[in-house]
C-alpha cells in the first residue's frame, strides 16, 4: 500500500514527466515542421521532387472554400465589437472612435485569431483525420515501402499551402471585421461610409497589420503541425481516427492561443 | 554495408537472430532464416504469434531491437534511409486491406512510383500500367476509384502497384483474408501466374493453411515469436512435432486442464502471465 509520503514525493515526478512530455511534444512538432521546410526548400536541389498540385489543391480547399464562413463570422464579429465599445464610447461622448476601436482590436487581434480558430475547425481536423484514416488503412506505411516519404507526400504541401493562405485569410477576415464595424457606424453613429474608413485608415499604422499577420504565419505553422502530428500518432482502428481529430482541434487551440499570447507580449514589449 | 560474395548462389532475404519488441514485449525472440533467389516462402501462423510484425520488419517499417535482416546485400536494421529507399525500390508490399491511396484513380495508383522514381515518359508509364492492370485481370478498371473496387480487386490493384517497378522481391500480407473462397482461389492462383511469369522472390504471410500450401516452395511455422519449424511442404506435412501438428490439424488450444494451475491462472500476479 502507497503511504501518503510516497503519495506526496509522487507530485513532482509527475509534474516533471509530464513538463517532459510536453516539451518532447513540441519537439516532435519542429521536427515536422522543420522536415517539411527541408524538403520545400533544400530538397528539389537534391534531386527530390516537389508536389506543386497537391499543394494548389490543399490551398483550395484550406483558403478559398474557407471564404464564406471566415466572411460571414468577421463581418459579425466586427458588428459586435462596434457594438460593444460604443456602449462604453457614447458614455464618454466619443462615438466617433468607434471606427478606432473597432479597426485596432480587429486587425491586431481578432482577424488573426478568429481566422485561426476556423481554420482550427475547418482544416486542423481534417489533416488530422485524412492522415489518420490513411494511417488506419496502413496507406501511410504503402507509401513508406515505396520509397516515398510520407512528410514530402502528405505534409509540406500543407504547411506551404497554409502558411501562404492563412495571411490571406486574415486580411480578408480583417476587411469584413472592418465591414461590419463600418455597418454600425454608418446606421447607429453618423458615419458615413468614406468617412469611416476614412477613419480606420487614420486610427491603423502599417504596424498594426503586420505584426497580426505575423501572428497568423505562426498560426498557421502550428495548426499544421499539430494536425499531422495527430494524424501519425493514430493508432489502430476507427475510433482513434476520432480521438486523434479531437486532440488535433483541442491542442490547436491551446497552442495558437499560447503563441498569440508569447508574440503579443513581444511586440508590446518592443513597442514601448 | 555489401556482403562479400553477391552470387547468385546467396539468399534474397538473409535474417539472423531476428529480435523485435514493442516497449518492454518482445514479440519476435531471435529468429533466423533464408530466402532463396526465385523461391515462394509462405510464412505460417496464428493470430498473435508475431507473422506481421516479422512482414513488417522485414519491408522496414519496424526496427529490430536486435540481430540482422540481410536484404540484397544490405543490412536494413542498419541501414541509412538512402540505402533502406534504394532497396525499398525493389521490392513491392501487398498490404491485407490494399492501402490504395483514396484520392487516386487505380490508375494513378500504379502510376504513383514510376511517377515519383522514373524519368519516364507519361504515354510510357501510361502503356506499363495498363500491363500492370492486364496482369492482374483488371484492365477496365484504371479509372475507377478504389472505393468503387470489391475487397478482392482492391488486393489485384493492390498487386499491380506492387509490381509497377518491376521488383526482385514480393510481399503478400494475408492475401486471401476477408475473401470468399472463389476469390482466394482467384488470388493464389495469381500468386501462381505471377511466379511462374517472372522469377520474383515472394514472401507470403498468411493463416488460410490451404492456400499456403498450394503457393509455397517452402513453409516456415512461427508461434509465439519463435520459428516452430520450416521446410518444403512434404517436409511440414509429415511433421510429427505437437504444436505442428495442432496448427496443421486444426485442433483448438487444450483446456487448462487440472484444477490447481486453473487456481494458479486465476490469482496469479498479472507479471508474472506475461513474459
Amino acid at each position: 500500500m502507497k503511504t501518503t509520503a510516497t503519495k506526496i514525493t509522487a507530485i513532482p515526478d509527475r509534474v516533471g514527466f509530464e513538463t517532459l512530455k510536453g516539451l518532447a511534444y513540441v519537439g516532435s512538432l519542429a521536427r515536422l515542421a522543420g522536415e517539411s521546410a527541408y524538403l520545400t526548400f533544400v530538397g528539389p536541389f537534391k534531386g527530390q521532387r516537389l508536389h506543386p498540385q497537391r499543394a494548389f489543391h490543399q490551398a483550395a480547399a484550406v483558403g478559398v472554400g474557407a471564404i464564406p464562413i471566415v466572411s460571414l463570422i468577421s463581418l459579425f464579429v466586427g458588428l459586435i465589437m462596434a457594438l460593444q465599445s460604443a456602449y462604453e464610447l457614447k458614455r464618454l461622448g466619443a462615438i466617433q472612435f468607434v471606427a478606432d476601436a473597432v479597426a485596432i482590436s480587429i486587425v491586431r487581434e481578432l482577424g488573426p485569431l478568429i481566422t485561426a480558430i476556423l481554420v482550427i475547425g475547418r482544416s486542423g481536423s481534417a489533416f488530422a483525420a485524412e492522415i489518420g484514416t490513411m494511417k488506419v488503412t496502413e496507406e501511410v506505411d504503402a507509401m513508406e515501402t515505396m520509397a516515398l516519404r510520407p512528410v514530402a507526400f502528405l505534409v509540406a504541401p500543407k504547411f506551404l499551402a497554409m502558411i501562404v493562405m492563412v495571411p490571406c485569410l486574415t486580411i480578408w477576415a480583417d476587411a469584413m471585421g472592418i465591414a461590419g464595424g463600418c455597418l454600425f457606424g454608418v446606421v447607429g453613429a453618423n458615419f458615413t461610409i468614406l468617412s469611416y474608413l476614412h477613419a480606420t485608415q487614420v486610427a491603423l499604422v502599417l504596424r498594426d497589420l503586420y505584426t497580426g499577420l505575423v501572428k497568423s504565419a505562426l498560426f498557421a505553422v502550428v495548426i499544421t503541425a499539430v494536425g499531422c502530428q495527430e494524424g501519425f500518432s493514430t493508432g489502430a482502428g476507427a475510433e482513434e481516427v476520432g480521438r486523434s481529430t479531437t486532440a488535433a482541434v483541442v491542442k490547436s487551440i491551446f497552442l495558437v492561443i499560447m503563441v498569440d499570447l508569447v508574440f503579443t507580449a513581444l511586440f508590446y514589449a518592443t513597442n514601448s | 554495408m555489401t556482403a562479400p560474395n553477391r552470387d547468385a548462389e546467396s539468399p534474397m532475404i538473409s535474417v539472423g537472430n531476428l529480435r523485435v519488441s514493442y516497449g518492454e514485449r518482445e514479440i519476435l525472440h531471435g529468429i533466423s532464416f533464408n530466402v532463396r533467389r526465385g523461391e515462394t516462402l509462405v510464412i505460417l501462423g496464428g493470430s498473435g504469434s508475431g507473422k506481421s510484425t516479422l512482414l513488417r520488419t522485414l519491408v522496414g517499417l519496424e526496427k529490430p531491437s536486435g540481430g540482422e535482416v540481410w536484404i540484397k546485400g544490405v543490412n536494413i536494421a542498419q541501414a541509412s534511409d538512402r540505402e533502406l529507399n534504394e532497396i525499398r525500390k525493389k521490392m513491392g508490399v501487398s498490404f491485407q486491406g490494399g492501402a490504395l491511396f483514396g484520392s487516386m484513380t487505380v490508375g494513378d495508383n500504379v502510376a504513383l512510383p514510376l511517377r515519383e522514381h522514373t524519368r519516364l515518359e507519361e504515354s510510357t508509364i501510361q502503356i506499363m500500367v495498363r500491363i500492370k492492370l492486364e496482369q492482374v485481370g483488371l484492365a477496365s478498371f484504371e479509372d475507377f476509384m478504389p472505393s468503387q473496387l470489391s475487397g478482392g480487386m482492391k488486393k489485384r490493384a493492390a498487386v499491380a502497384r506492387a509490381l509497377a517497378m518491376d521488383p526482385e522481391i514480393l510481399f503478400f500480407d494475408e492475401p486471401s483474408a476477408g475473401l470468399d473462397p472463389i476469390i482466394a482461389a482467384g488470388i493464389d492462383q495469381l500468386i501462381l501466374e505471377l511466379k511462374k511469369a517472372y522469377s520474383i522472390s515472394m514472401v507470403v504471410v498468411t493463416h488460410e493453411l490451404a492456400s499456403a500450401f498450394l503457393i509455397a516452395d517452402r513453409l516456415l511455422l512461427i508461434d509465439r515469436g519463435d520459428i516452430l519449424a520450416v521446410g518444403s511442404r512434404e517436409e511440414l506435412a509429415a511433421s510429427t512435432q505437437p504444436r505442428v501438428r495442432q496448427f496443421l490439424d486444426r485442433v483448438p488450444e487444450p483446456q487448462v486442464e487440472d484444477e490447481l494451475s486453473y487456481l494458479q491462472m486465476l490469482t496469479a500476479d498479472k507479471k508474472a502471465v506475461t513474459r
